[in-house]
């Protein structure tokens, strides 16, 4: 196993996923003679996972089961232990195709706080590309550094830890693209702009507040950045219900209610069962939204260097 | 190395957030947002060269001016005493017809139009700033020249021709490439009618490295906008396609190739198909079009040879031998079937890629119902690998989400969509751009796991094409729900 190539059997050292259902799940580092409680009983990893297919269902000792599953930064995301705020995978992904990152892209990246875009960055840049990732805070880095190298990827990233306003990026006119996640971006971007390379690249700044974006954009045209876009992206999700509705009753003969003629073969009943299967109600298909969603995460300002 | 503009290449042009991909070809006659050109000139030069316009349709890089702002910056705080009475501007349809006939350069005019304006001191600073924007934009004629990628290409399709990529919005692709975790050594099957963009996107974050098997309906795969890429050739080393027509034999074991999919139909399908992408054909780059043309040729070939079809590839192989030493005619009669003999060998080792049934992932975009697609398809996908399903409308994902929780073998089901929404970010005046997109589409994605083999009878094929699940299930499902 590693996070930037699938492996078919869990081994001894690999960090598997634990699925419980219903999006619970949780990390577990695999280890000999190493036990996990679940709320369905114990793991003995030495029996239940190791030389186990990824993917497999795993009978705990109270008799329920559990999936494990092969570990991806999508899943890293949703169960990494957080040190800082995140960000999820719908801003990642819009990130990585803005940046227009592929395998052999160097890319820089500030701050790299609890590592959830880090892992999905190195994903994507590899095998050939590298990330060059700055921390100020010492111990969140150290703490990177630690999960970079027990995810196998240690060879694919460096973590610098100083900071980024005053002392850049380490590095100058070597990656294709720059991402900021600080409190103050604009103070970086004179630092972004000599960490790329000199025939030009892209840059993405996320900040959750209107202030920061105008700053940084301000920032980005006096550096000469062109193409300047800020965007917001925003994830619905539904779920899958069976709906039933009851049919009123207007005093007329139950046979008469037919005539109100509920259309079986509508496409848009698709799938569903006809009218009637319990007495007086129709059933169908729908998407729910959720009660709540997330309304704001933060604005992605991109720009390119050329 | 900098990546310069190469004859050949597929460059895209860009002016303002209009794309338009072309291929950089010598004396030949660019249209762009109502404007002709040659490219000629642009060859040689680093991508991301801004050009000028010049007169007989030259391009010329447009050197860096300083902003002569506008000598006195004299500003109005308010529009109470402004009126319209369509006269604030001095010069008249024919004299700035004039001004452009004699070739002067779109910022004078611009100068001009400001000179002319009696309202323009009048107006505030913002509404000197937008009168500025919106003049030059209609007089200078600028266009950058671009390397092509999916962030370009994929917001390219969407604004210019939605209707051959179904619709999915840029962010949506986005959103497929990270879900189904696509990287570098990954083994993907693919099944998209977005006119090859899905392909390219799945492409460009493999890198070379790894696998795709590309399946598709009809006579072959549309892939003129993968051509638009410009990917170097050993990309296509590890690119595979097979007919879907073919998947039912394969699972069923029935699978040969001595009945390839049906060559009329398939001819008919490749013309509608170039019919209906006139005017992509025109943008798709040079190499697309040789590729195209040889695979029509290649088409045309197999039709005159329907009775060697039912020929063993070893017999192809002998006859091949035998009739080297005959004459012109037959060695070209030969040379076809040699192709063809190609072609089988090449379907019969996709279709065992296939049958290892270890896919690393599944991405499905097409305009076709997904249900009938992912059912069966998911079977090539290894355990615990993403899979990812694209569909314009929610409805037909419902259904498919239903039949996949009723086959099993899959868990963190989810049924989602994106919003975007884009700013102007200006001192004084940020706020939401106007006019944002109704929809780009919806996704159903989730993870393989093992499959077990009391549900994996149960889901045998005849059953998940029943249409209406009875009611009991559908209260277990609520329940799971």
């Amino acid at each position: 196993m590693s996070f930037v190539e699938y492996g078919d059997t869990i081994k001894d050292g690999d960090t598997a996923i634990v699925f419980l259902g219903h999006e619970s799940m949780f990390p577990v580092k695999v280890q000999h003679g190493t036990v996990t409680q679940t709320k369905y009983g114990v793991i003995r990893h030495s029996t239940d996972l190791i030389g186990k297919k990824y993917g497999s269902k795993v009978t705990c000792s109270k008799g329920g089961w559990v999936f494990i599953l092969h570990p991806t930064p999508e899943l890293w995301t949703m169960n990494l232990p957080h040190r800082t705020q995140i960000l999820y995978s719908t801003d990642i992904s819009i990130i990585t195709m803005m940046l227009e990152l592929k395998p052999g892209s160097i890319v820089c990246e500030s701050g790299t706080g609890s590592g959830s875009l880090s892992h999905a960055l190195i994903r994507t840049v590899a095998p050939t590309g590298h990330l060059y990732t700055v921390e100020f805070h010492q111990q969140r880095a150290e703490k990177a550094r630690e999960e970079f190298r027990e995810h196998g990827v240690e060879h694919l990233v460096t973590v610098t830890n100083q900071d980024v306003c005053k002392n850049g990026f380490g590095v100058s006119n070597i990656a294709d693209a720059v991402f900021l996640d600080i409190p103050s971006p604009w103070e970086a971007i004179g630092h972004a702009k000599s960490a790329l390379k000199t025939e030009g690249g892209r840059i993405c700044s996320f900040s959750p507040c209107i202030e920061q974006v105008q700053r940084t954009c301000l920032a980005m045209e006096e550096y000469g950045f062109t193409e300047i876009n800020t965007l917001e992206i925003l994830l619905r999700v539904y779920n899958v219900r069976t709906v039933s509705l009851q049919i009123p009753d207007l005093g007329k003969a139950a046979e008469d209610n037919s005539s109100i003629g509920f259309d079986c073969s509508n496409p848009s009943n698709q799938g569903s069962p006809c009218p009637n299967l319990q007495q007086g109600t129709v059933q169908f298909k729908s998407s729910v939204p959720l009660r709540e969603m997330v309304g704001h995460t933060g604005y992605l300002t991109f720009a390119t260097k050329s | 190395p900098f990546p310069r503009i190469c004859e050949g290449d597929c460059a895209v042009l860009k002016r303002d957030d209009v794309f338009k991909a072309v291929p950089v070809l010598r004396r030949r006659k660019i249209i762009f947002e109502k404007q002709w050109f040659y490219l000629d000139n642009a060859i040689g030069h680093i991508y991301g060269t801004t050009f000028e316009v010049t007169s007989g349709g030259n391009l010329q890089p447009k050197q860096e001016v300083e902003e002569t702002t506008t000598e006195t910056k004299a500003a109005g705080t308010d529009n109470r005493n402004i009126v319209d009475d369509g006269r604030s501007q001095k010069l008249t349809h024919d004299d700035i017809k004039a001004l452009k006939d004699k070739g002067i350069k779109g910022q004078e005019i611009v100068q001009q139009l400001i000179e002319n304006s009696t309202t323009f001191r009048d107006k505030t600073e913002f509404a000197q700033d937008k009168y500025i924007k919106k003049k030059k934009k209609k007089y200078e004629a600028v266009i950058t020249i671009v390397k092509p990628s999916t962030r370009i290409l994929s917001t390219m399709y969407y604004a210019r021709e939605p209707g051959k990529i179904n619709h999915l919005r840029y962010d949506t692709l986005a959103q497929m490439l990270t879900l189904g975790n696509v990287h570098a050594g990954n083994k993907m099957i693919v099944m998209e009618t977005c006119a090859g963009l899905v392909l390219g996107a799945v492409m460009e974050r493999m890198g070379g490295y790894g696998t795709i098997i590309q399946l598709y309906p009809g006579g072959g795969p549309v892939r003129a906008a993968t051509g638009c890429f410009g990917f170097p050739k050993h990309f296509f080393d590890h690119l595979h396609e097979f007919p879907l027509s073919k998947v039912h034999s394969l699972l069923s074991g029935t699978f040969s190739t001595e009945t390839l999919p049906a060559e009329a139909e398939e001819n008919l399908l490749v013309e509608e198909e170039s019919n209906g992408l006139a005017d992509e054909k025109q943008t798709s780059p040079q190499e697309t079009e040789e590729e195209a043309a040889a695979e029509a040729a290649m088409e045309s070939n197999q039709t005159e040879e329907q009775e060697t079809m039912d020929m063993s590839a070893e017999d192809a192989e002998l006859k091949e031998h035998k009739e080297k030493e005959v004459k012109e005619n037959v060695r070209i009669f030969t040379e076809k079937q040699r192709k063809q003999w190609e072609r089988r060998k090449k379907l019969l080792e996709t279709a065992a890629l296939l049958k290892e049934k270890n896919a690393d992932g599944l991405i499905v975009a097409s305009k076709f119902h997904p249900t009938p697609l992912v059912l069966p398809l998911l079977e090539f996908v290894a355990p615990s690998r993403p899979f990812v399903v694209y569909c314009q409308y929610k409805e037909p994902l419902l259904d498919c989400y239903t039949k996949l929780r009723e086959r099993g073998g899959v868990i963190n089901l989810k049924l989602s969509e994106t919003w975007l929404r884009n700013y102007q970010v200006l001192p004084d005046r940020s706020h939401p751009k106007l006019t944002m997109s109704g929809g780009g589409g919806y996704l159903l994605s989730g993870i393989t796991v093992v499959l077990e083999k009391g549900r994996a009878d149960s889901s045998h094929l005849e059953e998940l094409k029943m249409e209406e699940p009875s009611s009991k299930r559908c209260k277990v499902q609520e329940l799971h729900c």
